[in-house]
C-alpha cells in the first residue's frame, strides 16, 4: 500500500514537472560531472527552464 | 521482449473481445445514427465514440506504425541522439502523452461542437469521429513520425526541406494568421461571456492576480515546486468562484464589474498586451499550469458527471437548419460542418506540437503511435463530450442563448417568438428562470458557445454531483473556459510576436532580437493590435462575429493541416511508399475539397449572411439608399471594410492552399518520374543504445 501511494506520488510528481530539478541533478551526476563544473542551483535552473520552455510554440488552440 | 508476448491476451480471446467492441461500436452508432424525433440517452455516444476510438487505434494505428510509416524501435530517436537532459529528453511515454495532451487540448475542440451542434447532433459527432480516426490522428501520427526522423525539426523546416522555400513560407505565414484570427474569436467568446454579468467578469479578473501570485510563489518563495503552487492556486480559483457570486450581490462592488461588450474588449486588448510584454513567469507560466490542471479535472469530472448521470440528448439528429439557414452561423452542412468543427476532427495546429517539443522527448519510435494517435483520440472524445453538453440542453434554450439578437431579435419576446417558431419552443419566462438560476440577468444572445456549454455543465454537474448551486457551476464552468482561452491568448500572443520578430529580423536584424525590450513591445503590440482589432470591431457587428471569424478560423486551421498533409505525401512518396500514400492523399484531398467549397462561397455566396462581398455590398446599398439610420448608418462603414478585409484573408487562404496543392503534385510527380526533386532529408539510421522497455 504504501509502495503504491510512493508510486503514485512519484508518477504525479514526474508528470507535473514537479522533480524536474532532481531529474535534472541525476542527469548531471552521469554527463558532466566529470567537467569539473558545478549544477545550476534549483532557482537559477527553474528560471533557465522556464525561459527555455516558452520560446516557441507551446499551446494550441 | 518476452514480457511483452506474455502479456497479451490468448488469440481467441482477444478476437472474441475485439468483435464484442466493434459489435457494440456498430449498435451505438446505429441508436445514434438511426433516432428519428425521440430523445436517446447520451451514453450511446461515449460508447459509439471509445469504441470508434479503440478500433482505429488498435487496427489503423498499427497498420500505419507497421506497414506505412515501419516504426523502427531499434532506431535511436533524437531525445536518445542529442540528450542533453533539457530540450531532449528520453521520456517515459505516458508523460510525453500527458505532456502532449495538454498542449494540443484547448478550448477549440469545446466551442466548434457547440456551433455546430445547430445542423443537429448528427453531422457534428459524425465528422468528428470520422475525422478523428482517418484524419487528425493520423496527421498527428505523421508529423510527429516525420520530425522524429528529421532530428525533431518543426513544421516549418520540413516543408521548406521537402517542398522547397515556398511551402516553408506558406506554413509559416499561415500560422501567424491563424493565431491573429483564433485568439480574435477566443477573446470574443471571454467577452460575451462577461457581458454585464458581474459575477463572471470578476471571477475571471480574480484569475489575473492568483496567477501572479503563483508566478511569485514558484519564482522566489518556493522555486520549481509545480504542486505546491497549483494546489494553491485551484483553491484560489474555487474561492473566486464563490466569492464571484459574493460580489454580485454586493450593489457598489456589482458596478465595478458590470460592463457592455465593447468595453470589456478593450480590457481584453489591455491585458493581452500586458502578458505579452510581462515577463513568462509572472503571469503565462502559472496561468498555464492552473489551466492544464483545471482542464483535465474539470474534462475527467464531465466525463464521469456523463456516464453517472447519462442525461438524454433533446436536440434532433438533424435540425432544418442544415439548407444553411441557420441563426448561430449561415451555411450548409457541406462544407460548413467541417470548417466548425476544426479542433476534435483535425486540427492543422497539432502537427506544430507534434513537430516541436513532442519529438525531442520520445524515448522509442514505437511510442509515436500512442502519442501520435493516441492523444488526438482524447483530443476527439473531448469534443464528443462538448456535443453531448450542447445536445442535453432544450433545443429552444440553445438557440436562444447562442444566436445573435442581429439574426432572431433584438428583445427577448421578438427573439422567442420567432425560435419557437422554427419548431424548438421555448419561452421568455423559462429563459429568465434559467438565467436567475445561472445568478445571470440574461442568458440571451450569450453567443460564442462558452455560455451554452456551461449551462449544460452546469446541468450535468448540479445533477451529477447535488441538485443545488446551478450557479456556482455555471460560473465554475466559465471561470475554467476563460481560463484556458486566456492562457490561449497569452501564449498565441508570444507566439506570433516570435514569429512577427523572426519575420521583420530579416529587414531590421535588432527586430530579430527576442530579448531587446523595444523590439519586444513593437512586435507585441502589433500582434495585439491585429487580433484586437477584429476583437472590438467583432463586438459592434450585429450578426456576430462568430458568423463572419470562426469560419475563417476554421479554414485557416484546416489549411494548416493540408499542409502538414502535403509534407507527409511528399515524404511517403520520395521513401519508395508511394502505394501507401492514400493514408495522406484521403484526408488531404477531403480538407482541400472542403476548404475550397467553403472559402468560394464566403467569398462568392449570395446568401447574405454567408458571402462576405454580397453583404458588404448590401450593406453600401442600403447606405446609399438612406435606409440605415442612427447607430446603423455610423457602423455600417467599418461593417462593410471589416467583410472586404475577412474576403480578402478568405482569398488568400484559398490561394495558399492551392498553391501549395500545385507544388506537391509538381514535386511528387518529378520524384516519381525520376526527375530532379529535392532529396529525402531523412536523418540515417542509428542503432539505440536504451534498453527494450
Amino acid at each position: 500500500m504504501r509502495v503504491a501511494v510512493q508510486r503514485i506520488w512519484a508518477l504525479l510528481r514526474e508528470v507535473t514537472g514537479d522533480d524536474a530539478y532532481e531529474r535534472y541533478l541525476a542527469h548531471w551526476r552521469v554527463a558532466h560531472a566529470a567537467d569539473g563544473t558545478k549544477p545550476l542551483d534549483r532557482s537559477s535552473f527553474y528560471r533557465e527552464e522556464q525561459r527555455r520552455k516558452w520560446d516557441g510554440v507551446r499551446r494550441c488552440c | 521482449m518476452a514480457t511483452t508476448i506474455s502479456r497479451r491476451l490468448p488469440r481467441p480471446v482477444s478476437l472474441a473481445a475485439w468483435t464484442l467492441v466493434v459489435a457494440l461500436g456498430t449498435v451505438a452508432l446505429g441508436i445514434v445514427a438511426s433516432a428519428r424525433g425521440e430523445s436517446i440517452d447520451a451514453l450511446w455516444f461515449i460508447v459509439a465514440a471509445v469504441c470508434v476510438y479503440a478500433v482505429g487505434y488498435r487496427f489503423y494505428s498499427a497498420f500505419l506504425a507497421a506497414k506505412v510509416f515501419a516504426l523502427d524501435p531499434t532506431r535511436a530517436t533524437p531525445a536518445e541522439r542529442f540528450s542533453d537532459g533539457r530540450d531532449f529528453v528520453p521520456t517515459n511515454r505516458w508523460i510525453v502523452f500527458g505532456h502532449h495532451f495538454a498542449a494540443i487540448a484547448g478550448p477549440g475542440p469545446l466551442i466548434g461542437p457547440t456551433l455546430a451542434a445547430q445542423f443537429g447532433y448528427l453531422p457534428g459527432t459524425l465528422w468528428i469521429l470520422i475525422g478523428a480516426v482517418l484524419g487528425g490522428c493520423v496527421q498527428d501520427f505523421v508529423s510527429l513520425f516525420c520530425s522524429i526522423r528529421r532530428d525533431g525539426r518543426s513544421l516549418g523546416q520540413m516543408a521548406r526541406d521537402e517542398l522547397g522555400p515556398i511551402g516553408g513560407a506558406v506554413a509559416l505565414i499561415g500560422v501567424m494568421a491563424i493565431m491573429i484570427i483564433l485568439i480574435a474569436v477566443l477573446g470574443l467568446v471571454v467577452v460575451n461571456a462577461m457581458r454585464h454579468s458581474p459575477w463572471a467578469t470578476s471571477t475571471v479578473a480574480a484569475t489575473i492576480p492568483i496567477a501572479l501570485m503563483i508566478g511569485l510563489f514558484m519564482r522566489h518563495l518556493r522555486p520549481g515546486r509545480v504542486l505546491e503552487g497549483t494546489a494553491i492556486g485551484v483553491v484560489l480559483l474555487l474561492a473566486a468562484v464563490f466569492a464571484g457570486g459574493w460580489v454580485d450581490d454586493h450593489p457598489t462592488l456589482r458596478s465595478w464589474f458590470d460592463y457592455d461588450a465593447p468595453a470589456l474588449a478593450l480590457m481584453v486588448i489591455l491585458y493581452g498586451f500586458a502578458a505579452a510584454v510581462l515577463p513568462v513567469w509572472l503571469l503565462l507560466a502559472p496561468r498555464d499550469y492552473l489551466s492544464t490542471f483545471m482542464k483535465l479535472g474539470t474534462i475527467v469530472a464531465l466525463a464521469v458527471a456523463i456516464l453517472i448521470l447519462n442525461p438524454r440528448v433533446q436536440m434532433p439528429a438533424l435540425t432544418q437548419f442544415v439548407d444553411g439557414t441557420g441563426p448561430i452561423f449561415g451555411g450548409n452542412v457541406f462544407p460548413f460542418v467541417f470548417i466548425t468543427i476544426a479542433c476534435g476532427a483535425i486540427s492543422g495546429f497539432h502537427s506544430l506540437i507534434s513537430s516541436g517539443t513532442t519529438p525531442k522527448l520520445l524515448a522509442s519510435e514505437r511510442d509515436a503511435r500512442l502519442i501520435g494517435y493516441g492523444a488526438m483520440t482524447m483530443e476527439s472524445f473531448v469534443a464528443i463530450m462538448a456535443m453531448v453538453a450542447a445536445c442535453v440542453l432544450d433545443p429552444g434554450v440553445y438557440f436562444a442563448i447562442n444566436s445573435p439578437g442581429g439574426v432572431v431579435g433584438a428583445d427577448p419576446a421578438t427573439a422567442v417568438a420567432t425560435i419557437s417558431s422554427w419548431g424548438f419552443p421555448v419561452t421568455v419566462d423559462q429563459m429568465s428562470v434559467l438565467a436567475n438560476q445561472m445568478g445571470e440577468s440574461t442568458l440571451f444572445a450569450r453567443t460564442g458557445g462558452a455560455p451554452s456549454l456551461a449551462v449544460g455543465m452546469a446541468s450535468i454537474f448540479s445533477n451529477a454531483f447535488g441538485n443545488t448551486l446551478l450557479s456556482v457551476w455555471y460560473h465554475f464552468a466559465i471561470m475554467f473556459e476563460a481560463l484556458f482561452i486566456l492562457t490561449t491568448v497569452d501564449a498565441g500572443t508570444r507566439v506570433a510576436r516570435f514569429m512577427l520578430q523572426d519575420l521583420l529580423g530579416n529587414v531590421a536584424p535588432p527586430l530579430g532580437r527576442t530579448s531587446w525590450y523595444p523590439s519586444v513591445l513593437f512586435c507585441s503590440a502589433i500582434v495585439v493590435a491585429g487580433w484586437g482589432y477584429f476583437l472590438y470591431f467583432g463586438t459592434i457587428d450585429p450578426l456576430g462575429v462568430i458568423n463572419s471569424l470562426w469560419p475563417l478560423f476554421g479554414i485557416a486551421n484546416q489549411m494548416l493541416a493540408a499542409i502538414a498533409l502535403c509534407v507527409a505525401t511528399t515524404v511517403l512518396v520520395k521513401s519508395s511508399r508511394v502505394r501507401f500514400a492514400w493514408v495522406t492523399v484521403l484526408p488531404l484531398v477531403w480538407l482541400v475539397a472542403v476548404t475550397t467549397v467553403a472559402a468560394w462561397e464566403k467569398l462568392f455566396s449570395p446568401d447574405l449572411r454567408v458571402g462576405f462581398l454580397s453583404h458588404a455590398n448590401d450593406l453600401a446599398a442600403q447606405l446609399e439608399a438612406g435606409s440605415l439610420t442612427g447607430a446603423a448608418a455610423a457602423q455600417a462603414p467599418q461593417l462593410i471594410f471589416n467583410d472586404r478585409l475577412d474576403a480578402a484573408l478568405t482569398l488568400f487562404f484559398l490561394i495558399t492552399v492551392w498553391v501549395l496543392i500545385v507544388e506537391t503534385a509538381r514535386i511528387c510527380h518529378a520524384c516519381l518520374s525520376g526527375r530532379r526533386c529535392p532529396p529525402l532529408s531523412e536523418t540515417p539510421h542509428v542503432q539505440t543504445r536504451l534498453v527494450e522497455g
